[in-house]
Formats: structure tokens, C-alpha cells, sequence
């Protein structure tokens, strides 16, 4: 019982944060051990599902290979600070609504992963989400509800009224 | 069941509402088993063992007990009492007692301070094994009669034989025109949800044990720890958490939850385990390998005279649910196409392998793809469309199969039309013709069909209760809470109990608590399999929701001075119909109703009707009613690398009436993306001749589609409503997956002329055929051949239309 805890600062969610831990630990298990943020989940812990996704930065990285002390002086994101308040993203109001999130435990990775990709490109094609959310897994939906929430947050956000898409809703007749 | 509102009503059924929790998972608040953290909780490591098939011969668990911050190792003689999901097959033990089955198979089990010092202790821990011979498939189960891997079943390494003829198979067999045989094998594939398996259990000072765990099953994990750990079952409490995934991988009862139980009863302390990746490959209960033969006689015009399928299933270490799976491969087959004479033999054998239970379609989409591909060929050697000679010979709805399925509602004949137009077929499909193709060579399209259960007619442990209960209470404030055992796995099933309610009480869905899944605090409902959930839960909704709304329907009458007929709930409010402004608010009529009646609570409960099928081995295949299911697939074959690229699948599914459409339409896509997964890439492979070791277990080399693999899907959804279904729902959790595979080996056929007979295809298969066909020969790759086994007498049933009752003829009069 001789480990010794590191100690970082750091931004998480906007918020200058101090957290001492294991210095062995991952990012992954410092967020959710350490700082109670259960938001960001795990699927392999080897880099291998996109699940435990977050931004470092305002880029996507898997925050299972990420050693906890590599935050140190850095910016990071996680599904708590994605909506502001009461307010969801847009991303989170889309998913929300075409029923993106199935189980919801791959979500926050696919989220904080569009999120990314449309802080970068407003108006991203249909092959332009598939690459960018080309390193998640989700075993529920087949990915499509998700690439139809990405498009419309991403026409939400260009400032056009889009109502949800019918076929995605009801089928085709 | 009862909706007495027309289609027009409707408030809340058929729109697409958001999930009742959907805010929580898109905010990452969702509290998985995981995320569960107790004070002063331990930490579980389980220790698995590296022996494929072994007598255990002594455990040393001295110096993982010495570790500072240990604070109690377990092995088998701690928990000597076996379980097991099924009542037949009671084969499992919570840590192994004198041998391991399989590589994963868990021999003891460490509570410490962290994981990291659990993990320690866990590698102190020394097993002696004397090593047995392993089985390592189905040929050498049948072959290999000894070592024995269980002392039960019927002999040797074979766990359950089944042998049913429905009519006389080979008189039918004998009116054909045409005689088809087939040999087709389905590799095995898990289910892979995202969410590892965890659990977390505590028991209190008053000796009370709690557990919440990541299952589909809470009801069946609170019997298997009132057996295994002998307690009052009173006295546990099974909280299925919500599951990040389960697909069928969380329904049986495991080892990790007993074991933290009895961590927690030993340390006074809470225990967590969280699994691996690599231990949730370990867990399986995923897809059966099945070697498959068909033999099938037609008529030129495509109907079917007699069937004869066998199925040879490789259920690696434990029982699990693999009697059912049995059943399940022989018993779906009649309830698409009229299939006058069936007769079905199925065996299971044990392997040193993972245990393989139920995943999505259980038991189904083996067969369901060799039938499918099956009828396409006889399709070709009749030179029919095989969209049209499928459609000629739809089973009837609301008709008697001949083996005893009682079929509903029907419309598979309205989702063949769908894909058919939907995709172009007709100028897709060249019919046969090689040389007039419409798509050019490489470029192809394969169709199939479907058909699935809405909940399994029986339960697993016999028992004449309700499979479903609901428990309403209505607040004096205006506050609704429903309760029932029912567990969302991400399905929505919380979101169908809360809109289910919502249209009968005329309120907003969301106004409404629901409260599932907790042993403690909900009525019994069986859990999250069988894709019987929106039929069963849905059912007992309307009836607990109906006895609520009567009791506030007669309170505001006597208020308004109204005869009761006159009272209608809607919008939050009760009124008079014939003045709408005349009324209260429905917080005020929950008022009233509870000055006149006292306390409003109701129940509603729900039990599948009876099946007309009395033989035994009935019990697997009734269902109150039957989905359906259609899909083209189209796509591509490179035909120097094999690589199988599918570009786009049309879907049509009989949902009899969605409750929810969106969240129908994200069952349709899930499934197709499963099925896509299974028949072109997703395998549970084992190096048979390195002790049976998994191949690859882990999520970067088990290979499931990305979104760079996923196709495009078009879906439709057909809504021919069942009587049985509340509202007239059906299920779509599982039934759209099945059409996928058949339809994806039929378009590569029809790519490039090889048929792939074994899933999945993969390129090396799709080159060895293609190669084949260059040299002249069999333009195919699948088994060639069955194991020969020594089938019982199969037990003879006449069919409805011989005038059957359900019943085996008696065996003296069979041979008389």
C-alpha cells in the first residue's frame, strides 16, 4: 500500500479541476473512479470501440489510452459538459428524437465523435459521417438513425428549419 | 387484446414519440451496472481457467489470501449447489467444482480492496488439472463417446436428441415432382453488446441480499441465487440495471453474479465485478454452430409436399438454453410457407467450448437460411421467380401449421410486394437466365423471407401463471407509476409500459414514473427475450391501465352527474363527451376516485392463450402471434479477391401495428446490420488443435461491421394488426434479422454463380468456389455431409388436416 497518488490540474467541462490519482491509471478510470464522471464508458479498454471517447483539446480520443497525467494543463471534454445546462446540444436533441441512442451506452463516444466532426464541417456529406464515426461501435442501430441525427443537428445548426425526416420515422410507403 | 380506440384516436400509440429516457442516455446519466459505486465496495476478479477439458485436482488459495487488501478468495467448494437456466439442464456452477469444460471456465474468485490487488491475488491462485481429451467439435461429439464432458443428456457427448414427424413425411415426399437435398453449416457469432457484463451486490446487516446486475433476466437470476446460495428468495433482490446491449448474451443466470452474492454474504461489504471484453467472449451463450440438412419434395408450381430438416448443434460447455435452441432449429420452418408433412430431427452436443445459448432469432436464423437458400435453388431448378413462388404458397393466416403453430395475423405477402417493387426486382433479376442478365456479372440481387415469435407461448419453468404483470398507482396529485419486472435493454421497452399507459389514461407519457425491472418493487414479468415484451408487458398495460380508468371514470360520472358511457379521458382530462368543456382536470378525477374507492392501485397481468399443440416437445414454437419479414439484398462480388460488398438491403416488416414507429424503424435497422454482421463477417472461431482456444477474443479481431460495412437499408413497415397483439403490435426486436443472411447468399449467387453454403462468407470461401466452378466442377463451398447417428423413433403426430389433435399417436399403434 505504498502507491503514491499523482496529482494534475486541469480543464474538464469548462471547469479547472485538481484530481490526485494512481499515476498508472487511465484517463478513462480517473474520470470515472476518481471524478465520478460515470458519462464516459468502456467497451474493451484497448482501444479497439470508440466507447470511452472524449475530447482532449477539441479532438476525439479514446480515453482509454490516454494516461490520466497526459491531461495535465489540458482541455477535456466529456458527455457531462456536453449540453449546456438544461440545454441539449443539438446532437443530443436529434439523437433524442430519432431514437439514435438505443441502449445509450455507445452514445456519449458517438456524440462527443460528431460532435468533433461538426465543430470542423457544418456540412458534412453522408460518406463524411460514416469516416468520421468510422472508429465506434454501436451494436444496436445499424448506425443510421445515428448518421440521420448527425445530418439534421448539422442542418439545426447551419440555422435551417428542418422537421425530422419522415422516412426515418415511418418507413417508406 | 383490448383497444377499443379506432386508429384516429390514438394520442400517443403509432407516434413517435421520444423514449421516456432518452434524454438520460443522450446525457451519458444512464446508470449502468458499472456505474454503480457503494462505499467501502470490494472489487471481484474471477480466475478462469486456461484448460479447454480438466479434472480440477487441487485449488491453493493460500497465498492469494495472504495479500494485504485481500479480503476473501472462493472456489467451488464454497458454492457447491449447480444452476442452470433451463430446469433440464441444472449443469453450471458458480466457480467450478471438480472440472473446467471450456478455456474461460472460472475456478475461483478473489474480493480486494481494488482491482489491481484483486488481480494480483487472482495470479497467486495455484489450480493443479489433470488434463482429458477435448472435444472440439460436432463430428467428434457424435464420435467420441468418452471422456464424457457432463454425465447427463442422451449419451456420450450428446446432450439432446429430438425426432418429430408431422404427418407421413415420406408419402409426401413421394407426390413430388421435384426432390431437393442440402447440406448448409451457420458458423457460431456472439452477441458483442457494448456494455460488459457487471454486477454489484450487497448484503445488508439484517441479511438481506441486493444485487444489480446487467441482466435480461432479473426473475430468473433471483431463483438462481435463492437456489445456489440457499436464502429465502424473500430475501434477495434482484435490479436488472439498465443493460448497454444484450441481444440474448445477458438472459441466462452467470456465474460473476453468484459469485459476488457470495463475496458480499462472506465480507459484509459490497463486491463489484465488471468483466472483461476477453470474459464476456468467455460468457457467450451466442449463436449455435449448426450443421444442417434438408431434404424437401415440390410440385413443379413451387408447393411444398414434405420436409425433412436435421439439425446438429455444437452447445459447447453447459446446457444453457440449449434445449429450447434445439427445438427452435426444427420449429419455425412451417409457419412461412405451407408445409403440408414435416418431420424434424435435431441433435446437441457438448464441446470444450464457450456455452452457446440464445441470440436474436434464437435458434432461428441457422435454419432460416438454409430454407431460404434451400428455395432458391429449387426455385432455379423449377425456373420460377423466387418472389413469386414464395408468395404462391404463403401459409394461411389464422390457420393450424402442421406442426400445431396457431398463425394470426399474416402479412408477408404485403412485405414481399413491398421489396419486390421497392427494389427494382424485376429488373434485377434476370430469372435464371445467364445470359440475359439485367445486372452485370459481379453485380447481383438474393431475396428471402421470414417469420418470428412474439413471446415464447410457455414459460421456462412450468408454472400456470401470468408470463407479464403490471402494477399501476395513481397519486392523489396526479402522478402515475407504473411497475413491472420487465427490463429495457435499449429496446424501449420502459418507453412502451409508459405509452401503453399514457393512451389508455389520456395522458402525456411523459407525465408518467416507470419503475421496472426490480424484484423488490414490480410484478413477475419473465424478462427481455423471446421478443415477447410489447406483447406481453404491453397487454397487462392495458389491462391494469383499463381497471384504473374505470375507477376514474365512475368517480367523475357520479361528479358530472353523467351516465359512466359518457365519460371519455383525454388531453389530461376527464369529461363529458357530449360537453367536452364539462370536466376535471385528471389530477382531479385521481381525487375523486380515491375519496370514493380509497387508494388507487391496479394490476394487469398476462398469459399466452393455450396451444393446440399437446405432444411433447410443444412447448417450443407457440407463440400468441407471429411477425413476418421480407428483404432483397443487392450487391457486389470482386471476383479476384472474393470480397462480398453489400450495397444496399429492402426491408419489409408486418409489425401488426407499431407502438412506436421510430423505434420500430431502429429495430429493422439494428437487425439488418446484425444479420448483415453475421452472414459476411462474425465468427466464434477456436484453434481446435491448440486445446480449443478462442481464436481471437477481442473487439478489433472479432470483426462486426462498421459504419464503412453497414449498407444502406429501406424499410417499410406493414401493419396487418394481430388480435392478440396490444393495439395489434408485433414484435420486430429479432424477426427482421432473419431474412438478412439467406437474402445476402442468394445475391451473391446471383453475382457470380457460387453458392456459398456456409455462413459466414467469407472471400477465402467465395474464391474456393469461384475456383471451383473455373475447373467445372461444384460452383460451391459448404459441408458436403451430415454425421451419421442413430436417431431415436420419431415421435408421429398427425397433422390438423389428417385430422389430428394435437397429440403423438400412441408409439404400439405407430408399429402395429
Amino acid at each position: 500500500m505504498t502507491k503514491q497518488k499523482a496529482h494534475i490540474k486541469f480543464t474538464l467541462n469548462g471547469e479547472e479541476t485538481e484530481v490526485a490519482f494512481a499515476p498508472h491509471k487511465t484517463l478513462l478510470e480517473v474520470l470515472r473512479e476518481d471524478l465520478g464522471l460515470i458519462g464516459t464508458k468502456h467497451g474493451c479498454e484497448l482501444g479497439e470501440c470508440g466507447t470511452c471517447t472524449v475530447l482532449v483539446n477539441g479532438q476525439a480520443i479514446l480515453s482509454c489510452l490516454m494516461l490520466g497525467l497526459d491531461a495535465e494543463e489540458r482541455q477535456v471534454k466529456t458527455i457531462e459538459g456536453m449540453a449546456n445546462g438544461g440545454q441539449l446540444h443539438p446532437l443530443q436533441e436529434t439523437f433524442a428524437d430519432l431514437g439514435a441512442a438505443q441502449c445509450g451506452y455507445c452514445s456519449p463516444g458517438f456524440l462527443l465523435v460528431a460532435e468533433e466532426l461538426l465543430n470542423k464541417n457544418l456540412r458534412p456529406s453522408r460518406e463524411e459521417v460514416k469516416e468520421a464515426l468510422s472508429g465506434n461501435l454501436c451494436r444496436c442501430t445499424g448506425y443510421i438513425k445515428i448518421y440521420e441525427a448527425v445530418e439534421l443537428a448539422a442542418a439545426r445548426m447551419r440555422g435551417e428549419e428542418m422537421e425530422l425526416p419522415r422516412e426515418a420515422i415511418y418507413g417508406r410507403q | 387484446m383490448k383497444s377499443n380506440k379506432r386508429d384516429a384516436e390514438l394520442k400517443v400509440v403509432g407516434k413517435p414519440f421520444r423514449k421516456v429516457d432518452a434524454r438520460s442516455k443522450c446525457t451519458g446519466q444512464t446508470k449502468f451496472a458499472d456505474d454503480i459505486f457503494l462505499p467501502r465496495m470490494l472489487y471481484c476478479k474471477i480466475l478462469r481457467t486456461h484448460e479447454p477439458h480438466a479434472l480440477i485436482k487441487n485449488i491453493d488459495t493460500a497465498k492469494a489470501l495472504a495479500g494485504p487488501g485481500v479480503f476473501a478468495v472462493i472456489t467451488g467448494q464454497d458454492l457447491p449447489i449447480p444452476y442452470g437456466i433451463l430446469p433440464v439442464s441444472q449443469d453450471e456452477h458458480a466457480l467450478c467444482v471438480d472440472k473446467v469444460r471450456f478455456i474461460g471456465d472460472p475456478v475461483a474468485a478473489v474480493a480486494a480492496m481494488d482491482e489491481d490487488v484483486a488481480f494480483d491475488a487472482m495470479n497467486l491462485i495455484e489450480v493443479e488439472y489433470e488434463r482429458l481429451q477435448t472435444i472440439s467439435s460436432i463430428e467428434e461429439a457424435v464420435m467420441i463417446d468418452e471422456p464424457r464432458i457432463h454425465t447427463y443428456g442422451d449419451g456420450g457427448n450428446i446432450h439432446k436428441k429430438v425426432s418429430l414427424e408431422f404427418g407421413d413425411v415420406e408419402q409426401g415426399l413421394a407426390e413430388a415432382d421435384l426432390i431437393c437435398e442440402d447440406t448448409f453449416f451457420y458458423e457460431g457469432n456472439t452477441h458483442l453488446p457494448m456494455e460488459q457484463h457487471a454486477a454489484v451486490a450487497h448484503f445488508d446487516p439484517d441479511g438481506k441480499l441486493t444485487l444489480w446486475t446487467s441482466t435480461q433476466t432479473p426473475h430468473y437470476v433471483h431463483r438462481a441465487l435463492a437456489k445456489v446460495l440457499q436464502l429465502p428468495a424473500s430475501h434477495i433482490r434482484v435490479i436488472a440495471t439498465p443493460n448497454g446491449g444484450g441481444f440474448g448474451g445477458k438472459s441466462d443466470p452467470f456465474n460473476h453474479e453468484i459469485i459476488v452474492s457470495k463475496l458480499a454474504m462472506i465480507t459484509g461489504r459490497p463486491v463489484k465485478v465488471t468483466l472483461t471484453r476477453e470474459e464476456v467472449f468467455y460468457c457467450h451463450r451466442g449463436r449455435h454452430p449448426v450443421l444442417m440438412h434438408v431434404r424437401t419434395g415440390v410440385k413443379k408450381d413451387g408447393s411444398i409436399t414434405g420436409m425433412h430438416f436435421q439439425s446438429f448443434l455444437d452447445g459447447g460447455g453447459y446446457g444453457s438454453y440449449g434445449v429450447a435452441s434445439t427445438f427452435y432449429t426444427g420449429a419455425l420452418q412451417t409457419v412461412t410457407y405451407n408445409i403440408p408433412r414435416y418431420k424434424f430431427q435435431g441433435v446437441r452436443c457438448f464441446t470444450n467450448k464457450p456455452p452457446c445459448g440464445p441470440k436474436r432469432g434464437h435458434g432461428t436464423p441457422q435454419p432460416r437460411y438454409a430454407l431460404e437458400v434451400h428455395l432458391d435453388k429449387i426455385a432455379e431448378q423449377l425456373q420460377l421467380d423466387p418472389a413469386e413462388m414464395r408468395r404462391n404458397h404463403l401459409v394461411q393466416p389464422y390457420s393450424v401449421t402442421a406442426n400445431y403453430l396457431r398463425i394470426g395475423s399474416m402479412g408477408l405477402g404485403q412485405c414481399l410486394e413491398k421489396v419486390v417493387a421497392g427494389s427494382g426486382w424485376r429488373n434485377k433479376f434476370s430469372h435464371w437466365n445467364e445470359q440475359n442478365r439485367k445486372l452485370p456479372l459481379g453485380k447481383g440481387v438474393g431475396l428471402a423471407c421470414s417469420s418470428y415469435i412474439c413471446g415464447a407461448g410457455l414459460p421456462i419453468y412450468w408454472n400456470n401463471m401470468p408470463q407479464s404483470g403490471v402494477q399501476l398507482r395513481l397519486d392523489r396529485q396526479g402522478g402515475v407509476c407504473v411497475m413491472c419486472g420487465s427490463i429495457d435493454i435499449g429496446q424501449g421497452s420502459d418507453s412502451i409500459l409508459a405509452y401503453i399507459v399514457a393512451e389508455v389514461l389520456g395522458i402525456d407519457p411523459f407525465d408518467i414514473r416507470v419503475v421496472t425491472a426490480d424484484t423488490d418493487l414490480t410484478p413477475v414479468d419473465l424478462g427481455s427475450y423471446s421478443s415477447r415484451v410489447t406483447l406481453m408487458t404491453g397487454n397487462a398495460a392495458i389491462q391494469a391501465a383499463e381497471r384504473a380508468r374505470e375507477l376514474l371514470v365512475m368517480a367523475v360520472a357520479e361528479k358530472l352527474g353523467v351516465p359512466i358511457e359518457n365519460v371519455a379521458l383525454a388531453e389530461r382530462r376527464a369529461f363529458d363527451v357530449e360537453n367536452p368543456e364539462t370536466g376535471v382536470s385528471f389530477a382531479e378525477a385521481v381525487v375523486l376516485a380515491e375519496t370514493k374507492f380509497g387508494t388507487i392501485g391496479t394490476v394487469g397481468s398476462y398469459t399466452p392463450p393455450a396451444s393446440p399443440g399437446k405432444y411433447k416437445g410443444s412447448g417450443v414454437g407457440p407463440s400468441p402471434a407471429y411477425s413476418y419479414s421480407a428483404a432483397v439484398a443487392e450487391g457486389e462480388v470482386e471476383p479476384s479477391t472474393g470480397i462480398v460488398t453489400v450495397e444496399k438491403i429492402w426491408i419489409a416488416h408486418d409489425i401488426g401495428k407499431s407502438i412506436n414507429p421510430v423505434l420500430v424503424m431502429g429495430q429493422v435497422e439494428g437487425s439488418v446490420y446484425m444479420g448483415l454482421g453475421e452472414i459476411l463477417m462474425e465468427e466464434m472461431a477456436y484453434r481446435a488443435n491448440r486445446n480449443v482456444v478462442h481464436k481471437f477474443p477481442s473487439m478489433l479481431e472479432y470483426k462486426s461491421p462498421t459504419t464503412l460495412e453497414m449498407c444502406d437499408v429501406t424499410t417499410y413497415l406493414i401493419e396487418d394488426p394481430d388480435p392478440n397483439g396490444p393495439f395489434g403490435a408485433k414484435e420486430v426486436g429479432q424477426g427482421p434479422l432473419l431474412p438478412v443472411p439467406p437474402a445476402v447468399a442468394n445475391a451473391v449467387y446471383n453475382a457470380v454463380g457460387v453458392r456459398i453454403d456456409e455462413v459466414p462468407i467469407t472471400p477465402e470461401k467465395v474464391l474456393k468456389a469461384l475456383k471451383e466452378k473455373e475447373k467445372g466442377r461444384d460452383a460451391r463451398y459448404g459441408p458436403d455431409s451430415v454425421p451419421s447417428i442413430d436417431w431415436p423413433d420419431p415421435l408421429r403426430v398427425l397433422t390438423p388436416e389428417e385430422g389430428g389433435d394435437g397429440r403423438e399417436m400412441p408409439r404400439v399403434s405407430v408399429h402395429s
